[in-house]
């Protein structure tokens, strides 16, 4: 048995302590200590980006921090997008443009475009591509994925 | 029945919000790794480190004495094997050999996954190392390494062969006279190609979730294509009857064919049995790179004759299809496919199914297709160029229509190749210009059956009028919304009214896998029989309600339901709504119910075009432009039709440009994650411009005929073209990967 450490973190604006193993990763940690399963596992080594969180802001690959490096921070993954029953512009545009077909890329793509968003409210359909060119999809091709983030993008524009 | 007019529906040609689709963008879907119970083990699997090997002795003591080890099981703990040769089970844990890197030997489950994973490290496993062969020629040689001593080539005749080989299975097929063909052409040419072995790349790995209960009833969760498969295979391999197993029904994160076997919940069961605890296996990317099944590596030659009119006169194709560890590579389909789009009288086609020491193969969105009719298109591209004619006309002119036939006796009805050939020729992107240094414009066409086989449905009516429909195809890329919108189709109500839920294999009737293009079809039929058995028994209750003659009510496509005038003189009707509730009162609920089987699922032909740049100094080529266009029957949610287009012609890119297993001389794989087998991202690929064809299918009753498995067909052969006008090489080798482009365009001395 490995050693445990309890982490205090804030998970989707909830101050959440868990009880982790030193070898987890961030990613373990909230899928089998914290039950956030929105978070996927696809790769387990950084290649996917199924299991995309923002932390602090920023966007990571959850599989490759250690949960015990994210004490005191701030984790937002897929549940935390939503305002109680309203669905973020983005998971409207992607149901409503079809951007998903299997769905088990779709929470690492929507944290992956949230992050872009922030940053570039406007972005042009290349800059969306190198964005999330860390998020593999296999079942649309992308073109969808990327007419729903230019979609969201106008929404936000529109009602900010 | 539809008519060769385009009807007018009210639902289907729509594009609603998927009913499943809002679980899946707030995270709130449960895919099979998501299963939690009381008191889940968490386990892992020992895999062979060896391509070839006879297991000498495994000792599992050090394991099961670790702290936190609840079970530990191998090959032993199946039931007594009965007959000779190797059996399914052997490829879910390994027998007396090991057939590739990856093999599962053993499993364990502990209480948590890295103890698990420890464990494995401690299982003892002595092995006869074996020489192994990897290439599906060399595995063909006399004197070559056996992988199994029993197995005997089944002939085309359905004899036997006399001696030990690594070659299953081999498929004739033969129409016309071949010779007569080819004397008769004015030009022919022989070339040689090959495929190497490639991976679905589905992103979610494979899992399986058992629960053994006291009284020998197994509860399963697992990502798989098929639950019933699931059912079956489970029972099949551990010795007890088809009522001891029940398949739960979770999401499924991707499958493209490679979630049709079942590898983890036979071994999950076991664990579960032996530590008397829900027990959980989920891959690794490495696991499910080595381990489950990818397509397979083909060598392949292609000859063709014509005359100097442009008509195809002779076919002749030689295929040889890896098949991984144990005999079932994708050759059949290959064998009928390859010249499928083509209608030349004087044909002959061998295919040959051939045991190499990779993983055993799996089906990958239409299986085989894709590597034969890509040998097929890349020819066909330099018969048109010999010819000095239009690669679109010269498919035009040589096409299969209506009443022509294959080499393996199938005739065609009504299909739409033809059509999106003049699509192609009339779209933008053909008539536009491409101009500009290493651009060439490609062009291929793609042909994959559909299938039909069991389905069934079953639904209720709520009192407020809404319907849930249950059905057991897994739901892989939006058939639950297909089939609520042909089922609200026909009873003529709103998409939005239909609640569809996938069922465990207790709570529906047998039905076949998701697979083969398949279940918007099927799923259609079993919709529309399942609404039609509800409309009859509305019409009897409002019959009943009105105290007429049943057969002066009449449900109506409207969905009103319409009797005759009541005494007063008024015209009796109901809504949908309105008798729905009324049934409580008036004799109670109304289920109606569809087990169908049908074959007369209508084939699908493709068309597309690619501009590429080929980069002089890197070799890679960029897809500057895209085009797919297809005769999907009808398109019942025109979103998700193109959106399986596009996804098909991505993955096809990929298999055309970048992806392969790369071995060493061991016969490991080297590249086996996500970094280095490197799929298309984001980046990698142009916006893709899609034309729906709607040729209807009469064998339907909304002319559906399946979409999803032709669009990866015609890539790699468009690309082929496209690079080959670019820079005036002809790649024969799949993958037309940066470094085969630089072998051909660097200078010898370099």
């Amino acid at each position: 048995m490995s050693d445990k450490i309890i982490v205090s973190a804030t998970i989707n604006g909830d101050p959440t302590d868990i009880l982790v193993s030193s070898r987890d990763s961030l990613l373990e940690a909230l899928r089998e200590r914290a039950g956030v399963l929105g978070v996927k596992e696809g790769c387990n080594d950084g290649n996917c980006g199924a299991c995309s969180v923002l932390l602090d802001g920023r966007l990571v690959n959850s599989c490759l921090v250690m949960a015990a490096e994210v004490e005191g921070s701030d984790v937002t993954t897929v549940e935390g997008l939503a305002e109680a029953d309203h669905l973020h512009p983005l998971q409207q545009a992607f149901l409503e443009d079809a951007a998903l077909q299997c769905g088990i890329c779709t929470p690492g793509f929507l944290v992956a475009a949230k992050a872009l968003l922030d940053e570039n409210p406007s972005p042009s359909e290349h800059e969306i591509r190198y964005w999330l060119a860390g998020n593999l999809c296999r079942c649309t091709g992308y073109d969808k994925i990327v007419r729903a983030v230019q979609h969201a993008a106008e929404t936000l524009q529109t009602t900010s | 029945m539809v008519t060769t007019e385009k009807p007018k529906y009210k639902v289907v040609g729509t594009r609603p919000i998927r009913p499943d689709g809002v679980e899946k963008v707030n995270g709130r879907a449960e895919y099979g790794a998501d299963v939690s119970l009381p008191g889940l083990l968490p386990g892992a699997v020992l895999r062979s480190p060896h391509a070839h090997a006879r297991i000498l002795s495994i000792d599992t003591s050090k394991a099961e004495a670790m702290a936190g080890v609840r079970a530990v099981v191998t090959s032993a703990d199946f039931p007594p094997r009965e007959g000779d040769g190797p059996q399914a089970r052997d490829n879910v844990l390994a027998h007396d050999k090991v057939l590739y890197v990856g093999h599962a030997v053993a499993a364990v489950a502990a209480v948590d996954l890295h103890t698990a994973e420890d464990a494995v490290e401690l299982i003892e496993v002595q092995y006869e190392v074996l020489p192994h062969v990897m290439d599906v020629r060399d595995a063909m040689l006399d004197g070559a390494p056996i992988l199994d001593a029993t197995l005997r080539t089944g002939e085309p005749d359905g004899s036997k062969g006399d001696s030990a080989t690594n070659v299953a299975q081999h498929i004739h097929y033969e129409k016309g006279d071949l010779a007569a063909g080819f004397a008769e052409a004015d030009i022919v040419i022989e070339r040689e190609y090959e495929t190497t072995m490639a991976h679905q790349g589905y992103i979610e790995p494979q899992n399986g979730t058992a629960l053994w209960g006291p009284d020998d009833q197994i509860r399963i969760w697992t990502s798989t294509q098929g639950l019933f498969a699931v059912r079956d295979t489970v029972a099949g391999m551990l010795g007890l009857p088809v009522k001891s197993v029940k398949v739960e029904p979770v999401e499924i994160g991707g499958g493209f064919g490679g979630k049709i076997p079942t590898y983890l919940p036979p071994v999950a069961a076991l664990l579960s049995r032996k530590s008397g605890k829900p027990v959980k296996l989920t891959m690794s990317r490495k696991e499910v790179l080595e381990a489950t099944g990818p397509t397979s590596g083909t060598y392949m030659r292609v000859k063709m004759g014509a005359k100097k009119d442009g008509t195809l006169t002779a076919m002749e194709a030689w295929l040889a299809f890896e098949a991984g560890g144990y005999p079932g590579s994708p050759v059949g389909a290959a064998t009928m496919c390859v010249f499928a789009p083509y209608a030349c009288a004087n044909q002959v086609i061998d295919g040959y199914d051939v045991l190499v020491n990779k993983p055993q193969t799996a089906a990958y969105r239409a299986p085989g297709a894709p590597a034969s009719e890509y040998a097929a298109e890349c020819l066909i591209d330099e018969i048109a160029e010999a010819l000095d004619r239009d690669p679109l006309e010269l498919r035009l002119q040589n096409s299969v229509k209506e009443g022509d036939s294959r080499a393996d006796g199938f005739t065609y009805g009504p299909v739409g190749h033809v059509e999106c050939l003049q699509e192609a020729q009339e779209s933008p992107h053909y008539q536009s210009e491409l101009s500009g240094e290493n651009r060439g414009r490609g062009v291929a066409s793609g042909f994959w059956f559909n299938i039909g086989f069991e389905t069934s449905m079953a639904a209720q009516i709520q009192s407020d009028g809404t319907v849930p429909l249950v059905m057991g195809a897994v739901d892989i890329g939006g058939s639950r919304a297909s089939a609520a919108m042909q089922f609200a189709e026909t009873l003529g109500i709103a998409s939005e009214d239909i609640k569809p839920h996938i069922v465990d294999t207790d709570s529906v009737g047998f039905t076949f896998l998701t697979g083969g293009s398949r279940t918007a079809f099927a799923n259609g039929w079993a919709a529309y029989e399942c609404a039609m058995d509800m409309r009859r028994q509305m019409e009897e209750r409002a019959a009943t309600i009105w105290d007429c003659d049943r057969e002066s009510v009449r449900y109506d496509d409207d969905g009103v339901i319409r009797g005759p005038a009541a005494a007063a003189g008024a015209p009796q009707e109901f809504t949908f709504k309105e008798l729905a509730a009324e049934l409580p009162n008036t004799g109670g609920g109304i289920v109606g119910r569809a087990d169908v089987s049908k074959t007369t699922h209508g084939p699908a032909f493709a068309t597309h075009i690619v501009d590429v740049e080929v980069d002089a100094e890197t070799g890679k080529v960029e897809v500057l432009r895209y085009t797919a266009i297809q005769d999907v029957g009808t398109a019942i949610h025109p979103s998700y039709v193109e959106g399986q287009m596009q996804g098909g012609a991505a993955q096809g890119i990929g298999m055309a440009l970048n992806e392969e297993y790369i071995w060493d001389d061991k016969g490991r794989m080297v590249n086996s994650s996500l970094l280095d087998y490197r799929m298309p991202t984001a980046l990698d690929l142009p916006m893709l411009d899609t034309i729906i064809v709607e040729v209807p299918n009469p064998g339907h009753p909304y002319g559906v005929r399946g979409v999803g498995e032709v669009p990866i067909i015609p890539p790699a052969p468009a690309l082929h073209a496209a690079i080959y006008n670019a820079i005036g090489e002809r790649m024969r080798t799949l993958p037309m990967s940066p470094r085969r482009i630089l072998e051909r365009t660097l200078p010898d001395d370099e």
